[in-house]
């Protein structure tokens, strides 16, 4: 059944799949994001009670949201790295970490800058915004811990540990809203059922939603690629690769 | 699969079960801890779980609905009075300052500021809280949810 995974174990052939998909997320991206946040920023109607301000949803929730779908995959995967010490599992868990923290840093600076206006606080500590700081604080650890180490498989490996046991976070930001009074809002968006938002608001956001999702994944081969060229500097295929390009 | 691999599956399995129902105990533990205020009703009735209620002098968030037609203010001064609902009960909340945009009759606010009576708050800090539900304002009248609004906001 994994059998057509198992030539990707070998970080040659995973680096040119990435490099063959690594332009196609990026000219993705580009467009979705154009024509999503020009639709977000000039068409979509203004708010019936926040009025303009509203439009930083559509930077807002796709950050939120990603920086919890990241932090999954970048535990499933050193999970793996783990259990099955694979080498490419370690750089991918050590390309993916910056990339997310990114996107909790956005998600928590769009979010401040959007209570000032409608709550009149930048910032509270409520259930929602004190354990996505934590989230913050557990993608910064497990970036420090890829380089706390001389060896890097040793760094992968605390690191890796870091990011499994922070997956029990995810749960409690995402029902914070629900289990506890907070002053920030209950979900707009969910996988099932109706978001509770007019369709010309919501269409737009799954446009952005998109984008997001095809930058990051952009920015993730970027890195991916540069972790795999760094471990892998000494192999005889990278050093092809260098004479290539400098013929 | 392998009996090393076996191992290492356990022993991070067993780490994470291990972890999730330590941090759902020390949740479940902090329970009433975690929110960020108590409501009108839990005020005067005590919280639903524990029945803890706060004292007088304690300071305290309460978050509300704005009572519909209670908003009185004080036309020398900032100083603003109005009632806080909810499930039936109402306080009364004292505030001297500047209110956020978002304030208005009948909106949901948390205040944050002392109880100094068993029914009044004198507040330090009011904020608004605003629902997940974004519409656009034709739509929001259509449904009866318009709203005219406050005197001290220039643009809306």
């Amino acid at each position: 059944m994994w059998k057509w995974l198992h030539p990707y174990a070998n970080p040659e052939k995973t680096f040119h799949l990435t490099e063959k998909l690594t332009p196609w997320f990026g000219y993705l991206a580009m467009i979705l994001l154009a024509v999503g946040m020009t639709w977000a920023l000039l068409f979509v109607p203004p708010d019936y009670q926040q009025g303009n301000s509203f439009r930083i949803f559509y930077i807002h929730v796709p950050s939120a949201i990603l920086s919890l779908s990241v932090y999954v995959a970048m535990a499933i995967i050193a999970f793996s790295a783990l259990v099955w010490q694979l080498k490419l599992a370690d750089a991918s868990v050590a390309a993916i970490a910056p990339v997310g923290a990114a996107l909790t840093a956005v998600a928590l600076f769009t979010g401040a800058a959007w209570g000032k206006p409608t709550w009149g606080t930048w910032w509270v500590w409520d259930a929602r915004l004190t354990s996505q700081l934590i989230q913050l604080f557990l993608y910064l650890g497990v970036i420090a811990l890829h380089n706390a180490f001389e060896d890097k498989a040793q760094g992968s490996k605390a690191a890796g540990i870091l990011a499994i046991v922070g997956v029990v976070n995810v749960p409690i930001i995402k029902y914070s809203v629900e289990w506890w009074n907070t002053l920030h809002q209950g979900q707009t968006v969910t996988q099932i059922g109706k978001p509770a938002m007019t369709m010309d608001m919501y269409l737009p956001f799954v446009v952005c939603l998109f984008g997001f999702v095809f930058l990051i994944s952009w920015l993730i081969c970027l890195r991916f690629k540069t972790e795999l060229l760094e471990r892998n500097a000494t192999r005889p295929w990278v050093k092809d690769l260098v004479n290539q390009t400098e013929k | 699969m392998n009996p090393r691999r076996k191992k290492r599956l356990t022993i991070v399995v067993s780490i994470l079960i291990g972890i999730s129902l330590i941090t759902t105990l020390v949740l479940y533990a902090l329970n009433q801890n975690i929110d960020l205020f108590y409501t009108p009703h839990e005020i005067i009735h005590g919280k639903d779980d524990t029945g803890n209620k706060p004292v007088i002098g304690q300071r305290i968030r309460v978050g509300g609905l704005v009572v519909v037609g209670s908003v009185s203010r004080n036309p020398e001064s900032l100083k603003v009075q109005f009632g806080l609902t909810n499930k039936g009960e109402t306080i009364t909340v004292k505030y001297d300052g500047i209110l956020p945009d978002l304030f208005r009759e009948g909106q949901g606010i948390i205040a944050n500021g002392v109880l100094i009576e068993n029914r009044v708050l004198e507040a330090t800090e009011v904020l608004a809280k605003h629902d997940e539900n974004y519409m656009p304002k034709e739509v929001a009248d259509a449904l009866g949810e318009g709203h005219t609004p406050p005197e001290y906001s220039k643009n809306n």
